[in-house]
């Protein structure tokens, strides 16, 4: 979100999953849409029957490429290099939309259009393993669309140079004059039911709820005023700053609420040795997580069925959440457990209902102020929604960027941290499986889900499994520079020769063992789970 | 638009509507089982069979579009004893064991024959007989119930694009089924099953968990990922039972398999119930003001020697937004640092 954040002003997706019927392109590039995020994928089967045209960038041959016109499958951590390609492909041919870039955007000049020189479809193909012609016909189809949407998931933005990624998303969105209209935009799939939410209410450690800036003295003092307190305008620490904090015993406490960060970050042994070094690790949840595990105060909270409150979806929805069921035993609602905390730490925060939090946001964001439960009861609203009449926003940037223009940004390929070579030959990628749930702790408590997903595997190309002697379900030993796992062998086709899958929802074979904790993106801070290089021996 | 009557009501409605669509935009009732409106129409059941001035035979209303001036009329006794003798022959070849049927209360079929006051059938005959392939752990297919309407081998092509079933055979023997009667193995997305009209498909978790009439409905939205899914949780004895979901929603009533069949979690076994504080390296079970307090004072103890940016707080994108920004505050406000971030906001 980092990355959209510089271009426009605000990161969030920019349009409306309905508003992908109403397309005349789809471009999904790193994002395995039909499996991690179905319904969305059910809008772009509907749109192609409607006659929209469907490109798919992915290095696996993902579900989705079923229904797709052009497929192009580029190795690992090559996205810059291909959207740099199609871009110098619609510069070359003068097809870029010169009125939307010369009154909406701010950027395009000579040192950005330079850059893109060197990058031929020619020599895209000796990086990406994609046909130039396919490039060529990919970027055609994308630009001599009337209405083209970009959709993207942690395909583009889980390496360690995802920020560089999503700014060439968004470059070739600008450049095509792709944005502030239904049916097109730059759309980040979000993979969690409350991510957006999450960001959106601050816990991020740079911004105040609404994006609002921590080191922004008005920002700090309108803060300081509404919540009666004394702030910090020290901007905080970023999750993978606080693991290295602790272990370096720079960090003392934790408090960790529904989040599993043994096994949902990278390098689990480091992420393990950095909790252990904690003085004190509290984590509120609703299953003993692994991350729980190494706890010294676990506290039993609230599933989704037991509580209300709102939640905030993929195409920035806020939503009715209504409580269906009892707590189980003498669990508690994750708000009153913050609350009572807060108590004893001498700030009361006597709030009598979800509501009154929700009033309270209002207040704090403008882009929420209009929203109230009432409101939300139907089908919910789209921030921003100001005012109470205001209808809510299906897709951003009609009326201009909050930035003011949108920002080209030049951006050279970067080949990813590791590459393979002798003693780690193969290109590791990791991700979700249709079945499953992050780490797992809903979802492998769900006998029939259990039943047909019980464990982890490794998608290996037939060719390599041929050369390494495997068969299906055959045990292997997956090494990286981190570690080792050991899982069962799945030959399949749908990674191309040198490239392996594992989804990392196992804990007790997890993908994140192998994965590597540094080399985060430089301004994102987010880890690079989509390439690390292993070696596989059977076991 | 184009003006029509139907029932002597003039109405007006866009061009390329069907007849069965302006009569429900307008509120008037045509009985149907195999359409759905978000699926091609179809013409199968012949349940909507209307008349129209001027045209020797009834027509389907499904798949009949209007045109300027046309005259119908949605029910008389001609229609309506053709509808009837539908749902008897149907009824003819259904086991009628409603009493320990699953759908009973929520089936279209059970509803038209109590409309149509079938206690009796005029129609005997052989029976399908057809041995249970069900080794699947999600839906349960029993195709003696199947009526053929084709919504279930519609939606999951037509929506869900994956074909895993069709009508095979003809006549008597046609029957829906996987690829060479084989059992099922698809996306368990259940579309099928909530389209099915009668109990041929079933929701196997939802299984002898309580009739429909005890069942409460709480709307809410779907835990897993961002898609924003509507849910219907279907509570009984506070248990959720099933789920469902309402078409006029951001996910137009589609769910995926763990949308739709993913929600035993909530009261698993395992759920943590009471606090726990460790002790020796060993979890104790604790009251929660013990916990709270040793919380507190913990965190006070280190805010107090170490400064408060020695403490850190990760939120979760699985919580509320009134949960996150709660959290956020606490940390920001009540500990006083900025060291607050959750794992996916990237």
């Amino acid at each position: 979100m980092a990355g959209l954040a510089t271009v426009f002003g605000s990161g969030a997706m920019t349009n409306s999953i309905a508003e992908i019927e109403k397309t005349d392109v789809m471009f999904v590039i790193g994002s395995n849409t039909k499996e991690n995020h179905p319904i969305v994928a059910l809008r772009m089967i509907k749109a192609k029957k409607k006659g929209a045209k469907l490109i798919i960038a992915d290095p696996r041959r993902v579900p989705l490429v079923r229904f797709a016109d052009i497929w192009m499958q580029h190795r690992p951590g090559t996205d810059v290099m291909l959207l740099n390609a199609m871009m110098h492909v619609i510069m070359k041919e003068g097809l870029v939309d010169k009125d939307f870039i010369a009154s909406m955007t701010e950027g395009y000049d000579e040192a950005f259009k330079k850059n893109l020189e060197d990058f031929t479809p020619e020599a895209a193909e000796k990086v990406t393993g994609v046909p130039k012609d396919t490039i060529i016909k990919a970027a055609r189809m994308y630009v001599e669309a009337d209405k083209a949407g970009i959709y993207y998931t942690m395909g583009i933005t889980q390496h360690s140079h995802g920020t560089d990624n999503v700014f060439s998303v968004a470059n070739l969105a600008l450049m095509t004059g792709n944005l502030g209209k239904e049916g097109g935009g730059v759309n980040p799939l979000r993979g969690q039911n409350n991510v957006q939410g999450a960001t959106d209410m601050g816990c991020i450690p740079n911004n105040y709820p609404g994006y609002q800036g921590v080191s922004l003295p008005a920002m700090k003092e309108k803060f300081e005023e509404l919540w009666k307190a004394k702030l910090s305008d020290k901007v905080g620490m970023t999750a993978p700053d606080m693991l290295a904090a602790a272990e370096k015993g720079a960090l003392k406490a934790m408090y960790i609420m529904g989040e599993n960060p043994v096994v949902s970050d990278p390098d689990m042994t480091h992420t393990i040795k950095a909790l252990k070094a904690l003085d004190l690790l509290v984590v509120q949840d609703i299953f003993m997580t692994e991350t729980a595990a190494l706890a010294h105060v676990v506290l039993p909270a609230s599933s989704f069925a037991e509580k209300s409150g709102t939640f905030t979806n993929t195409e920035r929805r806020v939503q009715r959440v209504r409580a269906a069921t009892n707590l189980p035993g003498q669990a508690m609602e994750d708000s009153r457990i913050i609350m009572e905390l807060s108590k004893r730490m001498n700030y009361p925060m006597p709030y009598q209902s979800s509501e009154e939090v929700f009033q309270e946001i209002g207040r704090a964001w403008p882009a929420m102020a209009g929203m109230s439960y009432s409101r939300l009861d139907a089908s919910g609203l789209q921030w921003p929604c100001p005012t109470r009449e205001h209808p809510g926003t299906p897709h951003l940037f009609s009326g201009g960027f909050p930035r003011g223009k949108g920002r080209f940004t030049t951006v050279k390929y970067l080949p990813s941290l590791e590459q393979v070579d002798k003693e780690f030959p193969f290109l590791l990628t990791t991700g979700r499986l249709l079945f499953q749930y992050h780490t797992g702790g809903m979802t492998r408590r769900v006998k029939p889900i259990d039943a047909v997903s019980h464990e982890s595997y490794i998608e290996i190309n037939p060719e390599d499994a041929g050369m390494l002697s495997l068969k299906d379900g055959t045990p292997v030993k997956v090494t990286s520079r981190r570690g080792s796992i050991t899982v069962k062998t799945k030959i399949s086709k749908r990674p191309k020769k040198g490239v392996v899958f594992i989804p990392f929802h196992f804990h007790e074979a997890a993908a994140n063992m192998l994965t590597s904790g540094t080399g985060l993106d430089p301004v994102a801070k987010i880890p690079s789970f989509k390439v690390s290089t292993v070696r596989i021996e059977k076991a | 638009m184009i003006k029509i009557i139907i029932n002597g009501k003039q109405i007006k409605v866009q061009p390329d509507t069907t007849i069965l669509d302006a009569a429900r935009r307008n509120d008037i009732y045509i009985p149907t089982i195999c359409d759905d409106p978000r699926l091609e129409p179809y013409g199968g059941c012949r349940l909507c069979l209307v008349q129209i001035k001027g045209m020797p035979r009834l027509v389907s209303a499904c798949t009949t579009p209007v045109t300027e001036g046309m005259e119908v009329e949605t029910t008389n006794d001609q229609i309506e004893r053709q509808r009837r003798t539908i749902v008897e022959l149907l009824l003819s070849d259904h086991p009628n064991d409603c009493m320990v049927c699953e759908k009973a209360g929520d089936c279209t079929l059970q509803e038209l024959a109590y409309f149509y006051d079938l206690r009796a059938n005029r129609f005997y005959g052989e029976r399908r007989q057809y041995t249970k392939k069900d080794l699947n752990p999600f839906i349960q297919r029993d195709m003696e119930k199947c009526i053929l309407c084709g919504k279930c081998v519609r939606v999951c092509e037509e929506v869900q694009g994956v074909g895993a079933i069709d009508i095979s055979s003809r006549g008597f023997t046609a029957k829906v089924t996987p690829p060479f009667e084989k059992d099922l193995d698809c996306e368990f997305c259940g579309q099928c099953v909530s389209l099915c009209p009668t109990g041929a498909l079933m929701g196997k978790e939802a299984l002898g968990r309580g009739r429909q009439k005890d069942v409460r409905k709480v709307e809410t939205i779907c835990p897993y990922c961002g898609c924003g899914c509507n849910l219907t949780l279907h509570v009984n004895r506070d248990e959720v039972v099933s789920v469902s979901s309402r078409p006029d929603t951001v996910n137009e009533g589609w769910l995926c398999v763990k949308g739709r069949f993913g929600y035993n979690f909530i009261k698993s076994p395992d759920r943590l119930k009471t606090p726990l504080i460790k002790k020796d390296g060993v979890f104790v079970e604790a009251s929660w003001d013990e916990a709270f307090q040793y919380v507190a004072d913990r965190l006070i103890a280190i805010k107090e020697k170490n400064g408060p940016d020695a403490i850190a707080g990760l939120s979760s994108a699985r919580c509320t937004n009134e949960e996150n920004y709660l959290f956020q505050k606490f940390i920001r406000a009540g500990i006083g640092t900025n060291n607050v971030d959750h794992c996916a906001r990237y």
